[in-house]
């Protein structure tokens, strides 16, 4: 069994309502060093481990878990304890 | 086995474990009688959220009896999910108000998104087709933080629910008040639609039949909501996070729709929905109300975690779960109907003669107590009560009268008090219009809904000024059903019935419980003479702060008229300029517990606006009488900020301006609160039927073109662009929100 | 003429788009459950608004893998018409029938209230019972509506008309104050204003209902040449 750690998160150029108002919040709590925010998406996927599991990963990115009109999508796989 | 881990009987009564689980020492001690041996830890979980207020009503049920409860529509009292009552045509209307207060003061998200979850669940459970929500919400200043947190978190919440199982949020009311800085009040409303046939009750009738269990999994969020929802709230809520339920809207409208399918098949004997001590009620109140027993076998219950004990089972408040009892040997067929919407029913138990509640895990008997134990023998409190010192220094004033000099001003001020401001802000984020039915959208008087298919039409609206209900109890109890209904009437209806949301401090308090019982007389008195059941409710209790602060009694009405044919729907504001603006009733000096003196003085006092019941039904009577007839062009009570502001709130929507004179103490005129008044404008051909056909109308002046607001009065003019004013009270609360303190 | 409204498990505005269709359009129509879906009997296919699948993941993400969708697109290449409205906007957007994506509303909230829009092309079968540069009022009721579209995507709609509904007062930072968008062919149409809230002046208003009328008109020419 293998962890699937995917990141989903805005393409650049895309704007992003959500990461603007934590941005916003975390400059009036007075953090003014924050540059900018991007809010993404995280998700745990439990698999059975294959020979192709990364081609496999992306499909599933591609075909549902991101939009690649938008999103851009990372993923980690790890052991599964 | 778990049981060996588990805390023994001797343990729970040696270390009065049970008051951890808000049982008192008599109440353990009437427990150990019933049994005639020591509860284990499981009966003693199942004992505690039966006998908690939120289940039982054991402090208010003294007062609930004082309520009338018949009338010749009346098809269902309190006493089942929800009331419902005949709108002819073999149909009727079915609705309940229910609280999530302390829920939503922990987490105001998801406990104001339960809080919909829930009451959708007791509508759709009675077999009705829920057509719409509405909610009464009361938070305490929006100049804190936290209070704007909770206030925008909670409508969030609302809408998130609401809007995704489609069902249209169209009405109810926001007030703010210091009273709740530390409890905000959460109440919300569902009001369904039902043929007479489809009627369902929560019963576990017939000897052998099977219970089933339908929808989310069982987990440990909310165990103790209950009892919960029946304490005061302290520094240690906070903590109590994990008790708070999350909600899954997507879930509940599968549900919704399932369920609906459900009781159009003969197989189905009884269904109800695993509320407030979930699994527990459900099952005990089904079987007690059958005379029944039943037995269950909990290693069939869903469950979404691993090793959950009988007690965490028993008393989790997953929501979106339903109880079906259904005819022995046709489980399958019922499992199909919900099979289609991805959802499992699971058999898990079987109805009994025995009378007892019995159940089992692992192979054990967890609990075997009498079910009518937990549904009926909960202790009854007659608390004792004592008029507070404030009342009586109340009644000895003088009246009040607030010295004034600019009005022009004052109006401004008053239009941008939260309670009386434009609340846009909030129902913009509702979806009002799903189901194609909303005929009049928030913002009106009463929200109106046509009945797809007939002429016919519902309003309904929730009400309660609690400052009325602060100064008197009695006399506000009474003002709260009449408003409700003086807005079902302005909508061309005729008030059908109530539910009632009864949202208090402790009952253990004996000043907070004359509140109650003063509250319940006054309300009941109006119901009687308005002619308006109460058909069902909630009581909510213990809402106090952490200094022991109690919120304002706050009883909310929610009512629900019928309106004969879509002719006679009447809006509040003014439709053409050269209308003629009346006002139907006396102004008087009234000004304790008015909108003025809360901004001016910061608290409120002296006695509470007078009114007369038969004055208010008559008045009611004639002016409904006047809108069948096509006499009325519009029509709006008379509330918070008096005339002045009755008549902005007129104008807005069109911007028209008016032309007005107004006579007696310009103060009194333009802001006094007095009761069983209303705005209305007539067309000016219809004059003379109108004034014949309304006795105490007043001809005030016209509706004008220009988008000027003037009123003359005793040679003062009160004069300033109707935009200027629209612009102070559509902007305010959004204005409110935005500003750092 | 027959239609098939689309129901999705979380769908909401389903039988209001049956009963507009039924009720005030007159025309024929069945609710048809996702997994029973035989669309080859019917000649246009409404996507209602709601929120299927509880929008958890993206709006209209997951209902746009289930089984039916070879169907709709199907349906959407015999040319038949396809209109989907607010959720079934976002779920031809998650299919790729229609380009672009969903963003939620610049203001993060979800808003309802009637919006003013413009007809920008009133050449459509959806839309040839308005006049050009018209303006209309439709309800919005939607958290996620704020389309998006890259620069090259938004100069292809704006060359082929495929624009046909704009917003005059945007109200969720859509790209080109867009509301409503065809394919290139012009038989599927998404927008994110609910035409079927807006069938009966009882309700506010009416201006909806021609949206409905021109789908039928244009197949009864197109059916008569045929026949």
């Amino acid at each position: 069994m293998r962890k699937v750690k995917i990141h989903i998160t805005l393409k650049e150029g895309v704007l992003d309502p959500q990461g603007k108002a934590v941005h916003n919040s975390l400059q009036s709590l007075e953090y003014s060093n924050v540059q900018d925010v991007r809010v993404g998406k995280y998700m745990e996927v439990m698999v059975e481990d294959s020979d192709n599991l990364e081609a496999e990963i992306d499909r599933m990115c591609d075909q549902l878990l991101a939009n690649p009109v938008i999103e851009n999508y990372s993923y980690t796989i790890e052991e599964a304890g | 086995m778990p049981s060996m881990l588990e805390i023994s009987p001797e343990q729970i009564e040696e270390q009065r474990i049970f008051r951890e689980m808000g049982l008192k020492d008599d109440e353990y001690a009437s427990i150990r009688s019933i049994l005639g041996r020591r509860p284990n830890y499981t009966e003693t979980g199942l004992f505690s959220v039966m006998w908690s207020e939120h289940c039982s009503y054991k402090n208010s049920k003294p007062l609930l009896k004082k309520f009338p409860t018949e009338g010749a529509h009346v098809l269902q009292g309190p006493g089942e999910g929800a009331g419902i009552i005949d709108i002819g045509d073999d149909q009727a209307v079915v609705f309940k108000i229910e609280s999530h207060n302390h829920p939503s003061a922990v987490e105001p998200y998801q406990g104001a998104a339960t809080g919909v979850g829930g009451i959708l669940r007791d509508v759709f459970s009675m077999g009705a087709r829920p057509i719409a929500l509405l909610n009464s919400l009361r938070f305490g200043s929006l100049q804190q933080p936290r209070v704007k947190y909770l206030f925008e978190e909670v409508v969030r919440g609302i809408a998130g629910y609401g809007n995704c199982v489609g069902v249209p949020t169209v009405g109810g009311e926001v007030q703010f008040d210091d009273a709740y800085n530390g409890n905000p009040l959460v109440n919300a409303m569902c009001v369904g639609l039902i043929d007479h046939k489809d009627i369902q009750k929560g019963i576990a009738a017939g000897i052998g039949n099977t219970v089933m269990y339908v929808g989310a999994k069982t987990g440990r969020d909310g165990i103790h909501g209950a009892t919960f929802a029946s304490e005061e709230l302290s520094e240690e809520s906070e903590e109590k996070r994990p008790s708070v339920q999350v909600g899954d809207p997507f879930m509940e409208k599968l549900l919704i729709e399932a369920c609906l399918d459900v009781i159009q098949h003969d197989a189905l004997v009884g269904i109800q929905d695993m509320g407030a001590a979930g699994l527990t009620s459900s099952a005990s109140e089904m079987a007690s109300k059958a005379g029944t027993g039943m037995t269950m076998n909990l290693d069939y219950i869903p469950q979404r975690e691993e090793n959950m004990t009988a007690y965490e089972m028993m008393l989790s408040e997953s929501q979106e779960r339903m109880l079906l009892v259904v005819e022995k040997g046709r489980e399958e067929e019922i499992a199909r109907v919900f099979r289609k919407y991805n959802l499992e029913a699971v058999a898990v138990g079987e109805v009994t003669d025995t009378k007892r509640f019995r159940l089992e895990h692992h192979g054990e008997v967890v609990a075997d107590v009498p079910v009518d134990s937990l549904a009926e023998d909960a202790p009854v409190y007659h608390q004792p009560s004592r008029i507070p010192a404030y009342y009586e220094e109340f009644q000895k004033m003088e009246d009040y009268i607030p010295e004034i000099t600019d009005y022009r001003e004052t109006l401004v001020n008053l239009l941008k008090q939260p309670t009386i401001a434009s609340k846009e802000w909030v129902y913009d984020q509702y979806d009002s219009m799903v189901q194609t039915n909303t005929v009049v959208t928030p913002g009106s008087d009463a929200a109106v809904l046509r009945v797809r298919g007939t002429k016919k039409a519902l309003a309904m609206t929730t009400d309660c000024n609690s400052r009325y209900l602060y100064v008197d109890p009695e006399v506000g109890g009474k003002i709260a059903v009449a408003e409700a209904a003086r807005n079902i009437v302005c909508s061309g209806g005729r008030p059908l019935g109530i539910t009632d949301g009864l949202n208090f401090g402790s009952p253990e308090n004996p000043e907070i419980f004359w509140q109650m019982e003063k509250s319940v007389d006054g309300m009941s008195e109006a119901c009687r003479l308005l002619e308006t059941p109460v058909i069902g409710g909630n009581v909510s209790l213990y809402n106090e702060s952490f200094g022991g602060q109690a919120i304002y009694p706050t009883p909310i009405v929610g009512m629900v008229g019928l309106i004969d044919d879509v002719q006679h729907i009447t809006r509040s504001h003014a439709r053409s300029a050269g209308d003629l603006i009346y006002v139907i009733g006396e102004t008087q000096a009234e000004f304790g517990g008015s909108e003025l003196q809360g901004m001016l003085e910061g608290k409120h006092f002296g006695k509470a606006p007078s009114i007369d019941l038969n004055t208010e039904y008559n008045r009611q009577k004639q002016l409904l009488t006047a809108i069948r007839a096509g006499l009325v062009v519009s029509a709006h009570d008379v509330s918070e900020g008096g005339l002045s502001v009755a008549l902005a709130e007129k104008l807005f929507e069109k911007e028209f301006g008016c032309e007005v004179t107004l006579e007696g103490e310009p103060v009194t005129a333009l802001f006094a609160e007095s009761q069983s008044r209303f705005i209305v404008t007539v067309a000016p051909e219809q004059k003379r039927a109108f004034e014949q056909s309304v006795t105490d109308a007043r001809l005030i002046g016209t509706v004008t073109e220009n988008g000027v607001y003037r009123i003359k009065q005793e040679g003062v003019v009160l004069e300033e662009k109707t935009s200027v004013l629209k612009e102070a009270w559509k902007g305010a609360i959004g204005c409110l929100l935005k500003s750092k303190v | 003429m027959k239609f098939a409204v689309i129901v999705f498990p979380g769908s909401n505005c389903d039988r209001d788009m049956y009963f507009a269709v039924k009720d005030q359009l007159g025309a024929e129509a069945d609710l048809v459950w996702y997994k029973e879906a035989n669309l080859a009997n019917y000649d246009g296919i409404l996507l209602p608004g709601g929120f299927s699948y509880g929008d958890y993941l993206r709006s209209g993400a997951i209902a746009s893998t289930s089984d039916v969708i070879t169907q709709i697109r199907e349906a959407a290449e015999a040319g038949k018409p396809v209109l989907g409205v607010c959720n079934g906007f976002q779920i031809l957007l998650e299919m790729g029938l229609l380009p672009g994506a969903m963003l939620p509303n610049e203001k993060l909230k979800f808003m309802c209230h009637f919006e003013t829009l413009t007809v920008e092309n009133a050449d459509t079968m959806f839309t040839r019972q308005y006049k050009e540069k018209e303006k209309i009022q439709i309800p919005i009721a939607h958290g996620d509506g704020n389309y998006f579209c890259d620069e090259e995507t938004l100069q292809k709609l704006q060359n082929n008309k495929q624009i046909v509904f704009t917003y005059d007062q945007n109200p969720n930072g859509s790209v080109g104050d867009i509301a409503g968008i065809t394919n290139e062919h012009g038989n599927v149409l998404g927008m994110m204003p609910h035409p079927e809230r807006a069938v009966e002046a009882l309700l506010g208003h009416d201006d909806g209902l021609r949206l409905f009328e021109s789908i039928l008109t244009h197949w009864r020419e197109h059916h008569a040449i045929n026949a």
